[in-house]
């Protein structure tokens, strides 16, 4: 199994690497739960001027019909105007590219961006629709049998890590 | 067999008939559910993709303007089709049984029907019938069965109340008026007991208070002004005329005056309390206009939530 990559200093490449493209426009959309905990992060790191947004993409998934509808949905939050927005979706892991898929489906539905944008921290390849991320720290292969999951501790609520688990 | 018939093989929620012995945690679900579908209404475009391609029909075999709407708007949103039907004026007046236009319906590749009828029990027999004939992937919702239940409301009744008083474990509510032809009354007593509501009154004259309501854990009160004393929730319940046979009453004035909620009987209950109504309201009989329209009522509220609430047991059930 490869070492799993260490979050905060994914976070500090991925900022550094997003900071030239950043103007005051530039708004940040967290998918839920992990890319909104790493969008809190750039949104800090970045000094974003536009609000932070959170997306929870469980009424666009594609997998409805088969699992049903997903427990837990959060609303989305999508406090700035979207039409004309240079927006970047934040997500911790790309694999299939269905959220993402789902996550510009539910965007338009706020309106017309200018342009979209895809940070992520870790690319675990298994790609099954023709996305690919505008800034990506670091990819690694894993089978797809596992998935990588980011975890916020619950006790400092703040320090991030991820964890491999077997599906 | 034991279990539940609203409920598949895994304990979830297949069909919405009534909400007695509907366990807390799939309560507490759908509202929770219905959170998200509210943001949803604040969109540009205020639909999403869920029931893409599937075919809900509203069959009302009673009139009912406000919840066919709220389920047609809620279907709409979820991109379901949606066609409604009023069989009081089709073809039940020609003769056709409830079950054949059934049949009808679900050779028309119906996914859900929305039932409301004046008779109790027919949603779930609609249900028990589509299963004995192998169709029971097509849902069944309870828009209101005669006395017996009208499980929508009731979540979202339970909805506001968590809207605005957060948690329901310290709540007084007391359900004011006509209980014994209402169904909204049913399922939200259910609700309340079932989300651990710890005082639950019921506030009617004799007339109409069905025998045995005490049996479902409530205080009964004949009497407003004992019944409204210190409450966080004012439930009131529409005087169904309709639906009453024979001298339940004496008149409207005389009923307003002893169980109309006005401005001075409501002082009696918390300072913050809320007032809800199912609607359609009767002003003058059972409400004042000045509680309706005043600082207390959510009563507009609860429609707007209403549509959030079903949008939610709509995609839980038709993904479950």
């Amino acid at each position: 199994m490869p070492t799993l990559p260490d979050v905060t200093l994914l976070c500090a490449q991925l900022a550094a690497a997003m900071r030239p493209s950043i103007t005051p426009q530039t708004a940040l959309v967290g998918i839920h739960t992990g890319g909104a905990w790493i969008a809190e992060r750039l949104h800090r790191e970045l000094a974003i001027q536009q609000p932070l947004g959170s997306i929870d993409v469980a009424f666009y998934r594609d997998d409805y019909n088969q699992r049903g509808l997903h427990k837990g949905a959060k609303a989305s939050n999508i406090p700035f105007d979207v039409e004309g927005a240079h927006i970047v979706i934040v997500d911790d892991v790309l694999n299939t590219g269905r959220t993402i898929r789902a996550a510009l489906n539910e965007l338009f539905d706020y309106g017309r961006p200018a342009r979209i944008d895809l940070a992520v921290l870790v690319d675990r390849g298994g790609r099954e629709l023709p996305v690919a991320a505008t800034w990506c720290p670091q990819a690694i292969s894993l089978p797809a049998s596992q998935t990588l999951v980011l975890e916020r501790d619950s006790n400092d609520g703040e320090s991030l890590s991820f964890r491999v688990m077997e599906a | 067999m034991n279990r539940n018939p609203q409920l598949n093989a895994h304990g979830e929620l297949q069909h919405l008939i009534t909400l007695e012995g509907l366990s807390r945690e799939i309560i507490e679900g759908i509202l929770d559910t219905a959170g998200p579908f509210a943001e949803v209404a604040e969109r540009e475009v205020k639909k999403v993709p869920l029931l893409r391609g599937k075919s809900v029909f509203n069959l009302f075999f009673e009139n009912s303007t406000r919840t066919r709407t709220t389920f047609e708007i809620a279907a709409k949103r979820l991109s379901a089709d949606v066609i409604n039907l009023n069989i009081n004026t089709s073809s039940s007046s020609k003769g056709e049984s409830l079950l054949d236009t059934v049949d009808n319906l679900a050779a028309m590749q119906a996914d859900m029907f929305v039932v409301r009828h004046a008779s109790s029990g027919a949603p779930y027999l609609i249900a028990q019938h589509l299963a004995a004939t192998g169709r029971s992937h097509i849902r069944v919702i309870n828009a209101g069965d005669g006395r017996h239940a009208h499980p929508t409301q009731g979540l979202l009744d339970m909805y506001t109340i968590r809207h605005y008083k957060k948690d329901f474990t310290g709540l007084t509510v007391a359900v004011v008026g006509d209980v014994l032809h209402s169904r909204v009354a049913r399922s939200q007593i259910h609700a309340l007991r079932t989300l651990g509501v710890p005082e639950i009154r019921v506030i009617a004259p004799r007339t109409l208070l069905p025998t045995g309501v005490a049996d479902m854990g409530v205080r009964v009160f004949q009497d407003m002004k004992d019944g409204l004393k210190g409450v966080d929730v004012v439930m009131m319940l529409r005087l169904q005329n309709e639906r009453m046979q024979g001298a339940l009453l004496p008149s409207p004035q005389e009923y307003f005056k002893y169980y109309g909620l006005t401005p001075d009987k409501l002082r009696l209950a918390k300072p913050d309390a809320i007032v809800m109504h199912p609607g359609p309201m009767n002003r003058g009989i059972e409400i004042d206009s000045a509680v309706a329209d005043g600082s207390h009522s959510v009563i507009l509220p609860q429609v707007t939530f209403g549509i959030a609430v079903r949008m939610a047991v709509m995609s839980m059930l038709a993904g479950n």
